[in-house]
């Protein structure tokens, strides 16, 4: 493949993946809204369209016409990059995540994301930490006190479980010996005892399959560390005075972490695209597919669950959770996995 | 597939710039339509509604700085910690062991600053700013 047919093709990748990305970022808030609905026993959206489902397009065309304020008082040029940031850090994120196995298209492999490098899960890391940025400058350029002290707090928040999340996924390298995505989802291939899926999940990666969880709905802001908006104390947090589609690409930029998050917790625990595949060959290409969408889909409902169930930390609890339970479990994680694959290779 | 591996990395270039491609437009889309509309009290900082007092740059609690200092001890620590785990099949005990006694002396720091009260916020911390 020459090199210009090989950057279009990415290019028409990356095209692709982002709109789904859009799609998905979409439809995850119409299901949240009408999951929410029902958990409180009532319908959700049902007007705009059948069942609520031209919600999301609505409101989409309804915060595009809304008042673009920049109020006088902010740091206009960061005020203005903070939400791009975050949201162009979300989208990069999507980059290295392989969602079904290379496909064979007009003789070439064609891997099912963007670009297949070796140190995949690095690169997630590195640009969700990134994403941070977004909101802290948000916060300061704001030049208002309640986005400020949401600024303050989320960033605070975000790196103190982001070493969590960075420890509680050295188990995963332990057993996989491997940054590439790619690879780690073809170790889980199989089963082992005939039955069990060799997902990292059975296998010995249980304990920290749930501090990745914790770890991830702290990074994503999401309930119950949605601290950093808590909106009967600061009024929205950092995006305070955000408005329009600003404050829109702050909240298209959370829900494409959750979905990234989701993606990784797919791949890393639960074998990605790996699950039966029978019948004919094109049911072969589409049905790891399903696979992995119907995971993800499984953790997007395991989120919007979670926030219809639990109540709100406190602050000190959130630290004290952070920084004296989940860091060291994650350290005695990374310890007994080390020990265990260490003796036995 | 082009031979040189580090191609690879040009896709991440175009990635980035079709992200841009999503978020401009958007960007100059929403300054250009929707209503404009200013007054005295739409101009000023949110606060519940009640005229703004005092300035934003004031002081905040220095556990912020501390908390980012604290990170970047146990980021690096993790960063360590991943060539090693890559190649942790190769290297069997030795590299466990070897890596133990690293993962020890950090814990001993953890455990010298949670007993000095780095990490406690709110009640807690006032009690032992008390005792000292």
């Amino acid at each position: 493949m020459s090199l210009g047919l090989y950057l279009l093709v990415g290019f028409i990748k990356s095209f692709i993946i982002i709109n789904v990305y859009l799609v998905v970022f979409a439809y995850t808030v119409w299901a949240e809204r009408k999951v929410l609905g029902h958990i409180q026993n009532r319908w959700g959206p049902t007007k705009v369209g059948p069942f609520g489902l031209l919600q999301p397009i609505a409101d989409g065309v309804k915060l595009l016409f809304k008042e673009d304020m920049t109020p006088p008082f902010v740091y206009q040029p960061i005020f203005t990059i903070a939400p791009v940031l975050a949201l162009v850090m979300s989208l990069m994120s999507v980059a290295v995540i392989p969602i079904a196995p290379a496909l064979h298209l007009f003789g070439y492999d064609i891997p099912m994301q963007v670009t297949d490098i070796n140190i995949g899960l690095l690169f997630i890391l590195g640009v969700t930490s990134i994403g941070v940025y977004g909101i802290a400058l948000a916060g300061w350029s704001s030049n208002s006190k309640y986005a400020m002290l949401g600024g303050l707090r989320a960033s605070a928040q975000m790196i103190s479980y982001e070493a969590s999340l960075g420890l509680s996924l050295i188990g995963v390298l332990i057993m996989s010996g491997s940054f590439s995505l790619q690879e780690i989802v073809h170790q889980q291939e199989g089963f082992f005892w005939g039955f069990i899926p060799n997902w990292n999940i059975f296998r010995g990666q249980f304990f920290g399959f749930f501090l990745y969880i914790i770890a991830a709905y702290a990074e994503t802001n999401r309930v119950p560390f949605d601290l950093p908006e808590a909106e009967s104390e600061l009024g929205g947090g950092y995006h305070t005075e955000y408005s329009s589609m600003k404050w829109s690409m702050f909240f298209m930029a959370e829900y494409h972490n959750m979905i990234t998050v989701a993606c990784l917790a797919t791949l890393l625990f639960l074998g990605g695209w790996s699950g039966p595949v029978i019948g004919p060959p094109i049911l072969h290409t589409l049905l790891p597919l399903a696979w992995f969408c119907l995971k993800v889909a499984f953790f997007l409902f395991i989120y919007i669950w979670v926030r219809g169930t639990m109540p709100r930390f406190r602050y000190d609890q959130l630290m004290a959770f952070g920084w004296k339970v989940l860091l060291p479990l994650a350290i005695l994680n990374v310890v007994v996995t080390a020990f265990f694959v260490a003796w036995f290779s | 597939m082009p031979e040189n591996y580090y191609i690879r990395y040009l896709p991440l270039v175009l990635h980035l710039v079709a992200a841009l491609l999503i978020a401009l437009p958007v960007l100059v889309l929403t300054t250009l339509i929707g209503r404009r509309k200013k007054f005295a009290q739409k101009m000023q900082a949110y606060e519940c509604g009640i005229t703004p007092t005092g300035d934003t740059r004031g002081r905040f609690s220095v556990k912020f700085y501390l908390v980012g200092m604290l990170f970047i001890l146990f980021d690096v620590e993790a960063v360590f910690l991943y060539p090693w785990a890559i190649i942790l099949k190769e290297l069997k005990m030795f590299g466990f062991w070897e890596m133990l006694v690293y993962i020890g002396v950090v814990l001993v720091g953890f455990f010298y600053i949670v007993k000095k009260g780095a990490i406690d916020w709110g009640e807690t911390a006032r009690v032992s700013v008390e005792n000292v």
